[in-house]
């Protein structure tokens, strides 16, 4: 089988934004919920390699942002002192993860001032931090749910169409009510009807959940479709003749069949679900403060002021788009590649 | 470079169908340059003379609601919007002067108390009209008392107007008097009077005979069925849209020249979505006058004031309060069963107290409100001058005293610095928020930290404003919650059903047969006030409640935000204040400049 041109900046983006999520504590220079109220909405950190007497440093090195005296979010640059960026340092501690305990980042300036290589929010909190931190909510809730969207679809999927009859008809016709459910205001029934206090972490897993839940409609009925065909296959019928049992066959020769199908709805899945999650912090019902999500962070730029004001805030929407735009691009490589596996 | 606030002008344009504002642009909606001819009063009637700036007559008046009125019915008319849309049509007895705050003749032209504070004789004006032409008397007022009073109405002002569970006695004296009997003294009863909208009885006597005055004035009767004594008339209503009044031609009220106010030929009152919507429209010019301005809008505003040619105002803390609440309810154990063991913290006067401690007020002051609020030590505002207790020292932020109540407490410190209470159990609750209030979820975030440094565990919840409500005032379910009130008046009597144990919004102790003393002794001091005829006694009484709340803090009253308002320079009489809806308390004065230098500010 030739592949069509593989997008590898796609799946760069895709691997570069993973793994920085994934090792957050590690990449972000500080913690992402520690606030610095003397820093609200205080711009990017500059870096320099000129100091303020003209001279050049090979060593990177920035300057301890200051309120401008009687201003509400206005700040210069204290150029009397410089304070050198370091790789590996130690700082905040953080779990690597979720196993061990670490305290080094990847860069930082120590522990005398911070650098905000994004800028600052309404808190004076980290927003680069806060961005990759909050990218392992809204990434892997979107990556875990349509994984499990996937598997759930090609479970039912593969038992109806191998079965066929009553096995079918049911699961049909409840994957149709599924389709037919407006998922959006689902997932906010959904959240309403939860607990009033639910932890950040059980929030991450009920998103999951629910979201996995309702999505495995559309690739049941794929593979449903795609079992048909297959388990008309003479190698099938062969396999079947000789003896095989429903469970050999299904693994063996029937699902392996339909998961480049599966594989194909989880690669659409995926952003729909970050999105998804973003949308439900967006509206203060995903993870709450001081817990970051992507969504969450987007909340600010509801309002009127920070469009105009702190161009910063918009840091998640870009790289969301960026995120959303790569997997979109994968999900057209294997729909014309049409994967199987 | 383009500034701020052009591209946040421009972002509706360039957001095509996605823009944030509300309704269409079909309708030439501007401000119309002054063109009317004032007349003169006639001798018939006993007009108001009213002090001001001598306006030009003509134009119209462009304002914003943030939605659209529920009703035109001041018998049933609840929220906010509708009340000020109905303001604008009717007319009161004696009306509380947004400006003094003190109660003023309006319809009465004048009135008298018997010794005994408990009988009222008001004078009415002579030679008085509805909107629709049709004379004023004293039978107009007994029937709209008789209306309020009236049980199947079911209207909300009827609490006010029973004393000591008796209905006020009304009674015609003749034409134009009409007399009040109360079932006991009423402190500051004047102020009953005011927005007791005086209805037209002879539009409807017959739906009150019939027991359906609560379906009167819906958004879609004809304007030639309501009728009021306001300085406007409803014109057109388009749903979705706009609500339009025009001048009352018979209008009772004129200026130091004896011109028959209101000077504006209508005011046309288009609906936006929310705050940023209002303001693009104002900054846009599409309004002449902007209330309740958020901070963040203030802020980009205040700095296109002379190139677009309007100003803006902080009126300093006016009457709102926002403050942090504990849920102190007797709850059967199915109601959020950790919630028993947690209200064993929240009944503790040194937690509450300490958690009063750690909040630092100034930085959500500063963060929150851009320095343009005030703390809070008890809901009695510093925009309310008169009943403000000033011995009550300002609130300080004091992590060590908050560590000592604490520690007096028997909480203790386990090793990472994690609260726990006398049984060891780590002390972690909720705060409860409206999502669609920013203002208020950043305040909880702020505390979350605050109390983070006493070791406390602190959680949002964040839910849609309905659910929030259903959550403190029904269900009961929640552990700690932020809300803000507004006093609709300076007058202690509006807080009795915030402060008494019985009162409807009530919030800390809505379902409790349980109240501690202190709140025993407020119910007492409360009813006290509300009797008490002496304005010193009663100061004394309601320093008293304040001082009990401190003491105890049932609530920990947190800021005061400024009051924030604007309006273009060509709009003249314009004087805002801290009551009401801040700028049309004195819309009759309204006008607008006909010549283009002769407007404020230029």
């Amino acid at each position: 089988m030739t592949l069509g041109k593989v997008p590898w900046l796609a799946m760069s983006v895709l691997a570069i934004c993973h793994l920085s999520v994934l090792l957050a504590g590690f990449f972000a220079p500080g913690s992402f919920e520690v606030q610095n109220r003397n820093l609200a909405f205080a711009p990017p950190t500059r870096i320099h390699f000129v100091d303020a007497q003209g001279r050049f440093h090979l060593r990177p090195f920035v300057y301890r942002w200051v309120l401008r005296p009687g201003s509400f979010a206005e700040y210069e640059e204290n150029q009397q002192i410089g304070y050198p960026l370091h790789f590996f340092v130690p700082g905040a501690e953080y779990k690597v993860l979720g196993i061990f305990n670490s305290r080094q980042h990847l860069f930082g300036t120590g522990e005398e001032t911070r650098i905000f290589l994004l800028g600052t929010d309404a808190y004076g909190r980290d927003l680069f931090s806060r961005l990759l931190y909050g990218g392992m909510i809204s990434l892997f809730t979107g990556l875990l749910a349509a994984t499990a969207s996937a598997l759930l679809g090609l479970v039912l999927g593969g038992l109806a169409g191998y079965y066929g009859h009553w096995v079918d008809e049911v699961t049909m016709r409840i994957a149709e009510i599924f389709l037919a459910m407006p998922w959006l205001y689902l997932l906010l029934a959904v959240r309403a009807l939860l607990p009033l206090h639910v932890d950040p972490q059980a929030t991450f897993f009920l998103l999951i959940g629910v979201l996995g839940v309702i999505g495995w409609a559309r690739p049941a009925r794929l593979v449903r479709g795609i079992v048909l065909t297959a388990k008309e296959r003479e190698y099938v019928l062969a396999a079947r003749s000789f003896g095989a049992p429903d469970l050999y066959l299904l693994r063996t020769h029937i699902l392996p069949f339909a998961s480049g199908a599966a594989l194909n709805q989880m690669a659409l899945y995926i952003p729909q679900y970050i999105l998804a999650e973003v949308t439900l912090s967006f509206f203060g019902l995903g993870v709450s403060e001081p817990i970051p999500s992507w969504g969450n962070m987007l909340n600010d730029l509801q309002h009127y002021l920070i469009w105009g004001s702190y161009w910063w805030l918009f840091s998640p929407a870009i790289v969301l788009v960026a995120v959303l735009l790569a997997y979109y691009r994968l999900f057209s490589f294997f729909k014309v590649n049409s994967f199987t596996f | 470079m383009r500034s701020r606030a052009e591209i946040a002008v421009c972002l509706p344009i360039l957001l095509g169908p996605f823009s944030l504002i509300a309704g269409t642009s079909e309708l030439p909606l501007t401000a119309q340059p002054s063109s009317s001819v004032c007349t003169s009063i006639s001798s018939t009637e006993e007009f108001l003379s009213v002090k001001g700036e001598i306006g030009q007559c003509g134009g119209r008046l462009i304002i914003s609601k943030r939605s659209e009125p529920k009703t035109l019915n001041p018998l049933t008319a609840i929220d906010n919007i509708s009340r000020d849309v109905i303001g604008l049509m009717t007319a009161d007895l004696i009306h509380v002067n947004r400006d003094s705050q003190q109660p003023e003749a309006a319809l009465a032209k004048s009135w008298t108390v018997s010794p005994d504070g408990r009988k009222y004789i008001l004078r009415l004006r002579h030679g008085l009209r509805f909107s629709d032409g049709y004379p004023f008397d004293a039978d107009d007022v007994v029937f709209t008392f008789q209306s309020y009073l009236d049980e199947r109405t079911h209207a909300p002002q009827r609490d006010l107007l029973m004393i000591s569970g008796k209905p006020i006695a009304v009674k015609k004296i003749d034409a134009y008097s009409v007399s009040f009997t109360l079932a006991q003294p009423y402190a500051a009863a004047e102020r009953l009077f005011d927005s007791i909208a005086i209805l037209p009885r002879h539009l409807l006597q017959r739906l009150y005979e019939a027991g359906q005055l609560m379906n009167i004035w819906g958004l879609n009767t004809p304007p030639t069925q309501i009728a009021g004594l306001g300085p406007f008339r409803l014109k057109e209503y388009t749903p979705g849209q706009r609500i339009i009044f025009e001048r009352n031609p018979y209008y009772w009220k004129s200026d130091a020249k004896r011109q028959r106010l209101p000077y504006l030929d209508g005011i046309a009152a288009v609906f936006v979505t929310n705050n940023d919507a209002e303001a693009l429209r104002f900054e846009s010019g599409e309004t002449d006058v902007i209330s309740r301005l958020s901070v963040a809008n203030f802020a980009v505003l205040e700095r296109d004031q002379q190139r677009r040619k309007f100003r803006l105002y902080d009126l300093g803390p006016g009457l709102e309060y926002s403050f942090l609440f504990f849920n102190l309810n007797d709850l059967s154990s199915d109601i959020l069963p950790s919630l028993k063991e947690k209200q064993s913290w929240f009944r503790t006067v040194a937690f509450r107290q300490a958690v009063s401690s750690a909040i630092d007020r100034e930085s959500i002051i500063r963060l929150v409100y851009r320095g343009r609020a005030y703390p809070l030590s008890v809901q009695v505002t510093p925009g309310n001058k008169l009943w403000m207790n000033r011995s009550i020292p300002p609130p300080v932020r004091s992590l060590p005293r908050a560590r000592e109540l604490l520690r007096q407490a028997h909480f203790s410190w386990g090793s990472g610095g994690s609260l726990h209470d006398a049984q060891g159990q780590r002390v972690q609750f909720s705060i409860l928020v409206n999502t669609e209030n920013v203002q208020r979820v950043q305040i909880a975030t702020l505390i979350q930290q605050d109390l983070k440094e006493l070791g406390m565990g602190v959680s949002l919840v964040s839910l849609e404003s309905h659910t929030f409500l259903h959550h403190v005032f029904t269900s009961y379910e929640y552990e700690t919650a932020i809300m803000t009130l507004v006093d609709p008046d300076p007058d202690p009597n509006t807080e009795i059903n915030v402060l008494s144990s019985k009162g409807g919004t009530h919030v800390w102790h809505l379902k409790s047969n349980n109240t501690p003393s202190w709140q025993d002794e407020i119910d007492l001091l409360m009813q006290k006030q509300s009797i008490t005829l002496n304005l010193g006694e009663r100061k004394r009484i309601f320093d008293r409640v304040q001082d009990l709340l401190w003491q105890n803090m049932p609530a920990v009253f947190l800021i005061s935000p400024d009051i924030l308002v604007g309006a273009k320079n060509r709009v003249g009489n314009f004087h805002p204040v801290i009551l009401g809806d801040y700028t049309l308390w004195n819309v009759e004065q309204l006008f607008i400049h006909k010549e283009p230098g002769a407007e404020r500010g230029s």
